[in-house]
């Protein structure tokens, strides 16, 4: 059935806003850097042997029982304060009964008609425009194990020969934050999704609650999007597009549901509610399973687990321990770096803050972090398709290679060089340096020899030089730095050049 | 036949205080009574020889060392199959957990393995716990040690069987709406409900979480005392567990053998066969041994009231629907994938198939009646009808025991309202199975303690009653007090020359 409405048109972006108006909805999901597990003591962290940090709770055995994680609650509670929410006086768990083959219990242990957080928001700011977000709430879950499908030609459970479930992943804290319809955003409803996760990204980064990598599924988006005919005010049926997993792919997700919505609905067609795959690869989204809102998951309170109630002693302890608002911080920053509003807004829309922020703590000067951020690893990160963070390229190492240029060990030029070699996983900047030698050559020795010899080469511009013409020096500094392989201090070889000729 | 067997648990720890027996002799003592009269009564599902001689030998040793002991190391013990056991199999009378040994130990057990009790075997019971007379246990129904054709109640009709039947002094069982008080009064043995929470689930495969509770059956309530404050006290793995120290029954239970019940006051539930019996199928002779136990109370002392509970009415519907729910979904994880049984279809069978077929085969009737009660009862559309307002009862009934106890400091009853009936008899109505429990479902809604002890034998059939007694939340000691009185004045009732298993 879903065959039918994918083989229709897609209509192009600028026209769909002249007769549909989009509703967005976005789900994220974060998993929370906590040492330990939502419901038991194994370690949290990412990856390791399958099945090796498993105990008999998170593997659902028989007769085991969940204890909550209380830093799970405080990270909740921080973020709950940082999205502008409100925190529960009194929430419980619920079980979420449905079978899935990565779940070991076939219940999911999560928070349904009582969240911990609700009624929050965020501004995100769009070509200078603000849009506030609203959140509905922020509720408290453990995330399911992995599957991986074998023998299959699409890594899908369809045709695959059988299914292999690593469990270290069960359990692991989760919080997933929930926005209210997103509505009035129009034709900038790609880049307010794409902001809003941005901003959001930042805040969590801010906390240190999260590691929020997208590529690493330690945050993921689900985007629900639906059409209504413009100025209608009602809601359109919504497509919910799962696990999009970097700020590109938010943004390249609304934009092509929007156009594929629009075809289905010019052509008389309905949408049909279900979930929607995304693929990096086309920016578009495949039919998943169809999905209603009778999905009976027969929820009821966990009783396994006493309720949560957070005094308001320790709310408000946690509140004023938050860290700088990113409102704040970002006009604080602005100050002391001497960015102009819009090198601060190209800044904030490519998620280069924290990165900058990283590189300078590290050292570099803030005018040479944007410089390496916004114009060289920006590009590589467009020509990846993928987000700066998760380009491979860090904060330390940008301020490593930047102090290499103040010290004139490397010039602008090698520099790049140096980012093109940690692009390409060569190494360390070291390990880069050495590999491809890439130090200026500013021994006055080696130099003096390449300098002798463009003197030799070109009489005619020596003596060119020598009678006071010092503009033609340029032809042999030139000389100089091909035979060195453009690694000479360019200023240096200058500088000899006319001690010679003088 | 050593008579060591028919000791009780406090005298055979005295015995081996005194050095009168090792622990050795007594574990072999219950094994082999095991071997001579389990063929008949079917209390056990796995026995542990070798593991419960190896724990013997170690308590032995311990003791000749002069390291510091339990006052129960060394005294035997059995533990119902619902509890994990790390080597030993965890069936829970069901074919679905077939041959599955856990890697863990409930906390329960932990405890017992430490203080030095050696485990015998695991008992036999209903089908994960669902059932009233243990004929809904997969592997063949246990016997009522006192006449064979009898059930010996249930769920926990196999470790009141084992303790009825000498097998042994001590068992372990759990009670989600009257499996251990129930059992104790059928088969004349002393079964304690703890306060939830008072006593760590954690190991216990669950039936209903927010009602299931571990306790001791014994055959005096000092017994009971004893192993009660051995297993209780908070679990850092069960959040639900209190924090309150479980101390004083032991004391209570001493103090209550002097059988001076002054100052007490004791509160007759009119709705659990007080003045309208007859109504709810209460049989003339439970009611009769159950008066003659309220006129001991007041010779001892005790100040009798009659008290009204009206909520009592509606705990059987608001248990068989809160029951069902939370089953519904503990039982979703037997899905043939991971341990216990899998039955593969003929074929190329998906994933599906296999869990539909195994769960076919592997769950019995009983079990796939509450798992569809339960998923209906959550249904969205029905949860306000049902398992909200089953909630809302379970308030109700709060209220009730909260205004009852600010009249009395216990409340009695009769414990079952009929005598252990014959195998197969209730087999093919559940409701009437379900009804013998009516008297013991408030204190699990509630999570109120509740102790039943023998008030005698029935004039008719010459099998045990048992008298209920409940208290408030956290106040498990005075079902100690009050129930070593009464179990003093009314003296023995058990003994081996009456059980169809005798010597």
């Amino acid at each position: 059935m879903t065959a039918v409405s994918d083989s229709l048109g897609l209509v192009p972006f600028d026209e769909v806003l002249e007769k549909y108006d989009p509703a967005m909805g976005l789900e994220v999901h974060v998993e929370l850097n906590t040492n330990t597990k939502m419901f038991c003591g194994c370690p949290a962290t990412f990856g390791g042997e399958p099945n090796s940090q498993v105990c008999p709770t998170c593997l659902g055995l028989p007769g085991s029982m969940p204890v909550v994680n209380a830093k799970a609650v405080e990270s909740a509670i921080r973020i709950g304060l940082a999205l502008n929410g409100r925190i529960a006086e009194w929430c419980r768990f619920a079980r979420k009964n449905y079978f899935y083959p990565d779940m070991p219990k076939n219940f999911q242990t999560s928070q349904y008609d009582e969240p911990i957080v609700y009624d929050g928001y965020l501004d995100v700011e769009v070509e200078g425009e603000t849009y506030r977000v609203e959140i509905e709430r922020a509720h408290m879950e453990e995330d399911t194990g992995k599957t991986t499908h074998i023998g299959g030609a699409t890594g899908r459970i369809h045709g695959a020969d059988y299914s292999l479930v690593d469990y270290n992943r069960a359990g692991i804290p989760l919080i997933e934050i929930v926005t209210r319809p997103i509505l009035g955003a129009g034709a900038k409803a790609p880049q307010v999704a794409k902001a809003y996760v941005a901003a959001l990204r930042e805040i969590l980064l801010g906390l240190g609650v999260s590691d929020v990598r997208m590529d690493q599924g330690s945050m993921r988006c689900d985007v629900n999007l639906s059409l209504s005919p413009k100025g209608s005010g009602t809601l359109g049926t919504r497509t919910e597009t799962k696990n999009v997993n970097s700020l590109r792919s938010v943004e390249r997700a609304v934009r092509f549901e929007m156009s594929r919505h629009a075809g289905i609905l010019d052509a008389g067609e309905a949408i049909f509610q279900e979930t929607r795959h995304f693929h990096e690869d086309t920016g578009t989204t495949s039919a998943g399973r169809a999905k209603s809102d009778a999905d009976d998951y027969r929820y009821f309170p966990e009783p396994d687990l006493v309720p949560v109630a957070p005094s308001r002693e320790w709310v408000e302890e946690l509140r004023a321990s938050l860290p700088e608002r990113t409102a704040d911080k970002r006009a604080r920053l602005q100050v002391e770096w001497g960015y102009s509003d819009l090198e601060m807004r190209d800044v904030w829309a490519a998620g280069a803050l924290s990165l900058i922020e990283a590189t300078v703590a590290e050292g570099a000067s803030a005018q040479a972090a944007r410089k390496w951020w916004m114009a060289e690893l920006s590009r590589s990160a467009n020509d990846r398709g993928v987000e700066l963070a998760e380009l491979g390229v860090t904060p330390v190492q940008v301020a490593e290679v930047q102090k290499l240029v103040d010290a004139k060990t490397l010039t602008d030029k090698l520099a790049r060089q140096a980012f093109e070699g940690l692009l390409a996983g060569e190494g360390t900047v070291s390990e880069i340096i050495d590999a491809r030698g890439l130090a200026v050559v500013s021994d006055d020795g080696a130099l003096g020899a390449a300098v002798d010899e463009a003197i030799d080469a070109q009489p005619a511009v020596a003596e060119k030089i020598r009678g006071g013409n010092q503009a033609a020096v340029g032809a042999l500094i030139g000389a100089v730095m091909k035979a060195t392989g453009g690694k000479a201090d360019a200023k240096r070889v200058r500088e000899l050049i006319l001690e010679k000729l003088a | 036949m050593s008579d060591l067997i028919l000791k009780t648990a406090a005298e055979l720890a005295d015995a081996l205080a005194a050095g009168e027996t090792t622990s050795v002799e007594l574990t072999q003592v219950h094994l082999d009574r095991i071997a001579a009269v389990d063929g008949d009564v079917h209390a056990f599902l796995h026995i542990d020889a070798e593991g419960a001689l190896s724990q013997a030998a170690a308590s032995d040793a311990r003791r000749a060392n002069g390291d510091a002991l339990h006052a129960l190391d060394g005294v035997p013990i059995a533990v119902k199959d619902v509890l994990t056991t790390i080597g030993l199999p965890t069936t829970c009378g069901s074919k679905m957990l077939e041959g599955w040994v856990p890697p863990y130990d409930a906390t329960v057990v932990k405890k017992i393995k430490d203080a030095g009790l050696p485990i015998l075997g695991k008992t036999n019971m209903d089908e994960f716990a669902m059932g009233s007379s243990t004929e809904h246990s997969a592997y063949g129904p246990t016997r009522n040690p006192w006449k064979l054709d009898r059930i010996p109640g249930g769920s926990g009709g196999g470790s009141a069987a084992a303790v009825a039947a000498y097998e042994a002094p001590l068992a372990l069982g759990t009670d989600t709406g009257g499996s251990i008080r129930q059992p104790g009064a059928v088969t004349g043995t002393v079964g304690v409900k703890p306060t939830y929470g008072s006593v760590s689930r954690y190991g216990l495969v669950a039936l209903a979480n927010s009602l299931d509770q571990v306790g001791p059956v014994t055959r005096t309530v000092l017994d009971s005392a004893l192993l009660h404050e051995l297993i209780g006290g908070h679990d850092p793995l069960d959040s639900t567990s209190t924090t309150t120290p479980v101390t004083g029954l032991v004391d209570a239970a001493r103090a209550g053998a002097t059988g001076d019940l002054k100052g007490v006051k004791v509160g007759v539930i009119k709705e659990l066969g007080g003045q309208e019996n007859g109504q709810s199928g209460w049989a003339p002779d439970v009611m009769r041994k159950f008066a003659e136990s309220v006129d001991l109370l007041t010779k001892l002392g005790a100040d009798v009231v009659e008290v009204s509970t009206p909520s009592f009415e509606h705990a059987m519907a608001a248990y068989y629907l809160i029951l069902p729910a939370e089953c519904s979904s503990n039982l979703a994880k037997f899905d043939a994938m991971r341990y216990g049984l899998r039955v593969t279809p003929d074929g190329s069978p998906s994933a599906e198939d296999v869990m539909k077929a195994s769960r076919d085969a592997g769950f019995g009737d009983e079990v796939k009646r509450r798992i569809i009660l339960g998923t209906y009862a959550l249904s969205s559309g029905y949860y306000d009808a049902y398992y909200g307002q089953a909630q809302k009862i379970r308030t109700l009934i709060i209220e009730d025991f909260k205004k009852a106890f600010e009249q009395v400091d216990v409340l009695v009853s009769p414990t079952s309202p009929s005598t252990a009936f014959p195998l197969g008899a209730k087999l093919d109505d559940p409701l009437a199975m379900y009804m013998q429990d009516l008297a013991t479902i408030p204190a699990n809604l509630a999570g109120t303690p509740g102790i039943s002890i023998p008030a005698g034998v029935s004039d008719v059939d010459g099998l045990p009653v048992g008298v209920q007694l409940l208290a408030p939340v956290l106040e498990d000691a005075r079902l100690y007090r009050v129930g070593a009185a009464l179990e003093g004045a009314v003296g023995p009732v058990l003994s081996i020359d009456k059980l169809e298993v005798a010597r």
